[in-house]
């Protein structure tokens, strides 16, 4: 079986895994990295959003192969230590959460928006498509304000 | 007049045991010294029984209704005597550390019911919220009735007991160190889990915790703090687990570190239920690359493997035969149909009277939480240990030991967090399946179902047709009538015995009967449906009809949704009585102001109207429209703007939410729980729905099952939680459900002139179907 190397979260990690292999299941089952969250595994439910090279990727379609030699953050690899990033923050203001599950894939899908532009608009934050089962989609967007404030 | 809730004795009593150092742990710091557990009875609630529908002077024009059995019992009343008896025997711990440590007996699927618990209990131990942990509990089989979530009452059974029982604490832990500083307990005070002496002397819980464990108080005398000392219930606070959410911390079922346990994943019959005949290639599946083994269970063929994409490779590699299901020949058309066919004819209406005739019909849908079906079960000869976000551990755990063939008490049923519920999680099938797998394969497996196989093939909310007829006579409206027929829920999951355990204290030869005949769900209508207006003579009727070809004993495969039959029922209402409004001449506001029979439901009526600009001017092809319900005591009104220019794709730009839950523990939490309910209520009434055909659902992904994103979501909310009232408190996990239903539909029917009687009101197969069988590969670009 190849190997892979690739940096998690800031962390050199080597695998042994099919080219094939969907990152996710690399993350999850191999490293125990647990933040990505399964929810379709053909990528329209965005749970598992996390960031390749600093861009919003799904790793439950991604291959492990496409990632060799890149920079993987997952929800686990955004805070400075015990210093949460300003959108992990602004979703504590908020209380955005109910179950939890998808938020780390809303977190890390607010995040990579944010890079993009610092001041989002709302037909911006509409074209996130991380499912929420919950419906949390308004204090969502509201945090999404807030961190922007913060970030601009 | 029943007499079992009547009592508002305070009397109580306490016993108390000692826990030794905490198993898990063996640090010092950790061990937990003092537990207590407030024997039954603990504070009797005070149910008032009687009728709060006096009618006042604006409604004194329309003809009254009988009361309606749900406002003086409903299924929350049941479910809380139901928890009563074994109460006794839920324990606060605190530890040497000073924490506060509640086992808690329920599941938090996101409702919130955790943070909740811990503010009545920092509240009456006067210690930080960070200070108290609320871990769900392991199935307890010996409380009995009293580990069931469900019903939108969690608060409700608690409020009482565990505000003594952690008055209890405290009291214990004062006594604790007025006896070691020969100091009259009376003079001692409580800050932040320290008590204070009046000469500077202090001591903290956790340091008392050992003391506190050995002393006999036989005398202690303990009353909860009055409400109007109250400084956390009431007040907005945010989630507990919140900050493990957003860090990612927060573990639920597929995320447990079970040493050994393999992605699992399984085959499943192309069309619902389906059973396996015959599996042709399992030795040349075991062979493929990270596959570990491949076993049979009832529901399918299972394959573990080194990753769930070697499972799913490994599954799609599979020949299998499959039997037929039990809906084989049935689709959303033939089942509605047999629906129709149940319903018994509506009276005729009176000479003269003029009539709002109106059918409704609601597909199959599914609970869709976004986290799957899963469990994760370690199973060997004589035990077995299963992790999954159970509703009902204990009855899970009866019917998991009974396939197993092992006892009751060798089966331990973890209760995980679940990622959603909405309905989903009061059965455990996937932790059968769990269960199963790690018996035959003879190791731990980690059983995920595939989003399509979790579209497909996951119990559904049943279909509903709904048959109403109201009449309107003098220019008032004199009847109303209402058929339900809907393939029926299935109540297997502890509820069925909860209502035959509380029938006795049920108010009406009604539900009593029914549940005296199995027909539990006929219960669970009368004892949830409210009939919140002045109608005249009002009658509402459910009709179950097992849907398939006979060959299982329930017919379709179903659970019940939030709100169970609420949300379908009490929306089409809704729709009726802006009908009903029409035909009158009347406002849809004034008109539900003039025909509610509380004055509650005026006032979440009007501060609605009030906020939301009830009446402006909208511009063309937008509209206002409201809704209004009462279900378990709570009141709640919504209106909304919606915009239905584009009549495809309606969407709702600006809602109004007001609730009355008459006592309010955690505003920001029942604010989290509208939005939540609006949002379900919303997709449910737009675009989510599933089409059958020939026994299998098309949808296979949110892709295709159309629950609402952030572009389908109001851009602007106005989220009231009215203050406290009367003090009797209702729940808030279903409530919101109908309200939004009946103003989004109403919204809809004023802006583009259609009668919404179809749900969901856009619903094309807009999609191409995955092909039943394999699972879908990976999006790879």
């Amino acid at each position: 079986m190849p190997s892979y190397t690739f940096t998690a979260n800031g962390e050199n990690v080597t695998v042994d895994a099919a080219d094939d292999e969907p990152l996710l299941w690399v993350l999850r089952d191999m490293l125990g990295i647990t933040g990505p969250k399964y929810g379709c595994g053909i990528n329209v439910c965005k749970a598992c959003t996390s960031l390749l090279d600093g861009e919003a990727v799904n790793p439950c379609s991604v291959k492990v192969s496409t990632v060799q030699g890149r920079e993987v953050t997952t929800i686990e690899g955004l805070a400075d230590g015990d210093t949460l990033h300003p959108v992990q923050q602004a979703w504590l203001e908020r209380d955005v959460a109910q179950c939890g599950y998808c938020q780390p894939g809303q977190i890390m899908a607010a995040v990579a928006l944010l890079q993009r532009t610092t001041n989002p608009t709302d037909a911006e934050i509409d074209e996130i498509e991380n499912v929420c089962r919950c419906g949390t989609y308004v204090r969502i967007r509201e945090a999404i304000k807030s961190a922007a404030g913060k970030l601009g | 007049m029943t007499k079992f809730p009547t009592s508002d004795s305070r009397d109580h009593t306490v016993s108390f045991s000692e826990s030794g150092p905490s198993g898990s742990s063996g640090s010092m710091n950790r061990r937990r010294f003092l537990a207590y557990a407030a024997a039954t009875p603990v504070l009797t609630v005070a149910i008032r029984l009687g009728l709060d529908s006096a009618a006042p002077a604006t409604a004194a024009a329309v003809v009254p209704s009988p009361p309606d059995p749900s406002e003086v019992f409903d299924i929350a009343d049941a479910i809380v005597y139901a928890s009563k008896p074994t109460m006794g025997l839920v324990v606060l711990e605190v530890g040497e550390d000073g924490q506060v440590r509640l086992e808690l007996p329920r599941q938090e699927m996101g409702q919130g019911i955790t943070t909740a618990m811990a503010m009545l209990i920092a509240e009456e131990m006067e210690v930080p919220l960070d200070h108290v942990d609320v871990p769900l509990a392991d199935g307890r089989p010996e409380l009995m009735f009293n580990q069931m979530t469900a019903g939108s009452c969690t608060l409700r059974t608690f409020y009482d007991p565990l505000r003594v029982l952690a008055a209890t604490a405290r009291a214990r832990m004062i006594a604790t160190a007025g006896r070691q500083w020969g100091v009259a307990p009376d003079r001692l005070s409580v800050r932040d889990g320290v008590v204070h002496a009046p000469d500077g002397r202090n001591a903290s819980y956790g340091s008392l915790s050992a003391a506190a464990a050995k002393l006999s108080l036989p005398d202690l005398k303990v009353s909860p703090k009055p409400e109007s000392e109250h400084k956390i219930v009431g007040t907005s606070t945010p989630r507990i687990d919140g900050h493990d959410i957003v860090t990612g911390r927060k573990q639920f079922t597929t995320d447990v570190a079970v040493p050994g346990a393999m992605p699992t994943m399984l085959r499943r019959p192309p069309t619902i239920q389906g059973t396996v005949e015959a599996v042709h290639n399992a030795a040349e599946v075991e062979q493929l690359p990270g596959v570990i083994g491949v076993t049979t269970v009832p529901t399918g063929v299972a394959v573990m493997a080194e990753t769930f994409e070697r499972a799913r490779r490994g599954v799609n590699a599979l020949d299998v035969t499959f039997g037929p299901g039990p809906i084989d020949g049935e689709s959303n058309e033939s089942i509605m149909q047999q629906l129709r066919r149940s319903i018994v004819p509506l009276a005729v209406p009176e000479v003269g009277a003029q009539t709002v005739d109106a059918e409704f019909e609601w597909p199959a849908a599914n609970n869709a939480a976004l986290e799957p079906e899963c469990a994760v079960a370690d199973v060997g000869s004589d035990r077995a240990e299963i992790w999954s976000g159970f509703q009902s551990p204990i009855v899970a755990q009866q019917r998991i030991a009974q396939e197993l063939g092992l006892t009751q008490d060798q089966v331990t049923t973890h209760v995980m967090p679940a990622g959603g519920g909405f309905g989903r999680r009061v059965f455990w099938d996937a932790a059968m399946e769990a269960a199963l797998v790690s018996q035959a394969l003879g190791r731990p497996a980690r059983v995920m179902w595939h989003r399509t196989d979790d579209m497909r093939h996951a119990r559904v909310r049943p279909p509903t047709y709904n048959k109403i007829r109201a009449s309107v006579l003098g220019g008032q409206v004199v009847s109303y009538e209402q058929r339900v027929a809907g393939a029926a829920t299935d109540f297997r999951q502890g509820l069925g015995e909860i209502l035959t355990y509380s029938a006795d204290a049920f108010p009406t030869v009604g539900p009593r009967k029914a549940v005296g005949n199995d027909l539990f769900e006929e219960a669970v209508f009368t004892l949830m449906v409210s009939s919140p207006y002045n109608f005249g003579a009002y009658t509402k009727e459910m009709i179950p009809v097992k849907v398939g070809d006979g060959s299982t004993s329930f017919g379709m495969n179903t659970t019940s949704y939030r709100s169970v039959p609420c949300q379908t029922a009490r929306g089409c209402e809704e729709i009726v009585a802006d009908e009903l409004a029409a035909l009158l001449g009347m406002d849809p506001v004034d008109f539900r102001r003039a025909h509610v029979k509380d004055d509650r439901a005026r006032a979440v009526l009007d501060k609605a109207a009030e906020v939301a600009g009830w009446g402006k001017r909208m511009p063309a092809g937008f509209a206002q429209g409201v809704g209004y319900h009462l279900e378990s005591r709570s009141h709640h009104a919504c209106i909304v703007e919606l915009d239905a220019r584009d009549t495809e794709r309606p969407r709702v730009t600006r809602a109004t939410s007001v609730l009355d839950v008459g006592k309010p523990i955690n505003p920001l939490g029942l604010q989290a729980q509208m939005l939540g309910c609006l949002i379900d209520a919303l997709s449910l009434t737009l675009t989510a729905g599933l089409h059958i055909v020939d026994g299998l659902p098309l949808e296979g992904s949110y892709s295709q099952y159309h629950f609402a994103r952030q572009d389908d979501s109001p851009l602007e909310v106005h989220n009231i939680v009215m203050p406290p009232n009367d003090g009797r408190m209702g729940g808030s996990g279903e409530v919101g459900m109908a309200a939004p239903t009946g103003a989004i539909a109403n919204a809809y029917a004023k802006a583009t002139g259609n009668k919404p009687r179809r749900f969901p009101l856009h619903f094309p197969v807009d999609f191409e179907p995955i092909p039943p069988g394999k699972l879908p590969e990976p999006a790879f670009p």
